[in-house]
């Protein structure tokens, strides 16, 4: 049964991959991977990678189509014809694909629990973590913890994104509360969308709910910081797409986004700096507490804490500056 | 009982996939995005009870929620494309 | 008990896949846009509702059904809005429906 599931799950994928590659509407491409994240993500789960499956969803499905559309209103939303032969780069890419086909014959034997892939390190995660860490999700434990190096890079490297999101693209300034009642006027005159403004509110506490609930449930099951940033970023692109992008940006400055951003890897950066203090290594986080394992405990917290605050900002903050460009004058018209 | 309701779901899938395959218009694919969002919602909660495992469900809350928030942001976008017109979207 | 709540959740499951089904033929099989989103809005809700229904009499009274629930509120509230949507923005941008006059 979970053979078919996988395979049936193969097969829309690989469909919808030769769609995207025969279709011209970059619109109607984007919004066919959605269905690709979506489907790549149930495989992840019928995999068992729950945590793999929440980013992928919520950076695939989620993140990425609302920018990559955006970036489609700014741009143009049709194929180009390209004039010349497709023959040379068709050759260049099968011999390529040939070679590393040959490549992968040397490679251990596919699936083999032998292999050395699956003893170098992994033993001893799912040997000693319980012991050493002591949080049920052994995902989060590997990730916050034994690679807690590696983590603090992505962080940064999330962080380094929206420094150059915001050099290449510039958020608007709100209009100042001087013309806050005509533009009030305005928006009651064409209200664009009644019935999504009333579901977005209502949703909105719930979604910021759920984000606090897998930012903190994290060391127990499925999700994190990096999923409950995204999950708190969605909260308020679902506001921005039915309020308007001037009514986001009262609600959450940029310039407050930006200070979060950069405090989100402060937080993460400073845990290693205290632990150092403490007397232990960089990110070592025995030496937080009396007691390592709680130590430990402290710091994937903390550190967890600080990855989903420079997620969350960084998303909204990146979202908005592409809504400057995408939205351009929305506040006048409703 | 699980089983048939998989394969049900999966068989549902496809069909949505081939609305979203041919179109014509970009509404009807984001229609069948928005079908194919929802049924996959209830593809991972149907597997995890035919798994013996439904303890994944943060997923479903999740993906239902991404796929509103896609299928708003998809039709907010349409709404600024003023040169909308009524040309076949191949 | 065990037959009585088996037979219930299959009931339910089988409303529900016959409504999926439906629904995704009529997604399929009819002529315009705005029929197709009639097809697919109206079986949707209530086959998700039929699935959340059965799955929950399966379960029984835990933290499992309690999200299933929360999954049924959140696709009753944001399919429908969905819908609207959709349909409100394809009569924007100027899609005409297909009348009895129009050929």
């Amino acid at each position: 049964m979970e053979l078919l599931v996988n395979i049936s799950l193969l097969f829309m994928l690989s469909l919808t991959v030769i769609a995207v590659v025969r279709l011209k509407s970059l619109f109607a491409i984007v919004m066919l991977f959605g269905i690709y994240s979506l489907l790549s993500a149930m495989i992840f789960i019928a995999l068992d990678a729950v945590d793999v499956a929440f980013t992928e969803a919520a950076v695939g499905a989620g993140i990425s189509t609302v920018l990559m559309l955006a970036t489609l209103v700014t741009t143009g939303r049709w194929e180009k014809k390209s004039s010349r032969s497709s023959f040379l780069p068709l050759l260049i890419v099968s011999i390529t694909g040939a070679a590393l086909v040959w490549g992968t014959l040397d490679m251990p034997e596919y699936g083999n629990p032998d292999n050395p892939a699956h003893h170098h390190v992994a033993d001893r995660y799912i040997e000693q973590s319980p012991e050493e860490i002591g949080i049920p999700n052994m995902v989060t434990s590997v990730l916050a913890s034994y690679r807690g190096f590696d983590t603090l890079g992505e962080v940064i490297v999330v962080f380094t994104a929206l420094i150059g999101v915001l050099s290449l693209l510039q958020v608007r300034t709100p209009p100042s509360v001087a013309e806050t009642p005509l533009r009030n006027e305005n928006r009651k005159l064409s209200r664009p969308y009644p019935v999504l403004q009333v579901v977005a509110l209502v949703m909105m506490p719930f979604i910021i709910l759920f984000a606090l609930y897998v930012q903190f449930h994290g060391d127990f099951g499925p999700g994190g910081g990096f999923q409950a940033g995204v999950i708190f970023a969605v909260a308020f692109i679902l506001y921005t797409l039915t309020y308007g992008l001037d009514d986001a940006l009262a609600l959450t400055p940029v310039s407050v986004l930006k200070a979060l951003a950069a405090g989100g890897v402060l937080i993460y950066g400073g845990t290693g700096v205290v632990s150092m203090l403490l007397g232990g290594n960089f990110l070592d986080y025995n030496v937080l507490s009396s007691n390592p394992v709680s130590g430990q405990h402290i710091g994937i917290i903390v550190i967890e804490l600080g990855v989903g605050i420079t997620v969350a900002s960084v998303l909204i903050c990146a979202f908005y500056a592409f809504m400057t460009r995408a939205l351009p004058d929305q506040g006048q018209k409703g | 009982m699980f089983a048939t309701a998989t394969i049900a779901l999966l068989v549902i899938m496809c069909l949505a996939l081939v609305r979203a395959f041919r179109g014509p218009k970009i509404f009807d694919r984001i229609l069948a995005v928005n079908m194919f969002g929802t049924k996959t919602v209830l593809l991972i909660a149907v597997y995890g009870f035919l798994t013996g495992r439904p303890e994944f469900l943060d997923l479903g809350i999740f993906y239902a929620l991404i796929n509103f928030v896609g299928v708003i942001a998809a039709l907010k976008f349409i709404e600024r494309l003023e040169f909308y017109d009524e040309r076949e979207e191949r | 008990m065990d037959v009585v709540t088996d037979l219930i959740s299959w009931i339910f499951l089988g409303l529900g896949i016959f409504l999926g089904l439906t629904g995704a033929f009529g997604l399929l099989r009819f002529p315009d846009f705005y029929t197709r989103v009639h097809a697919a809005s109206i079986s949707d809700t209530l086959c998700t509702a039929c699935f959340i229904f059965g799955l929950a009499f399966q379960s029984g009274f835990n933290l499992v059904t309690a999200k299933l629930f929360i999954i049924l509120i959140l696709l009753w509230l944001t399919g429908p809005a969905a819908s609207h949507a959709l349909v409100r923005a394809a009569h924007t941008a100027g899609l005409k429906p297909i009348t009895e006059n129009s050929d």
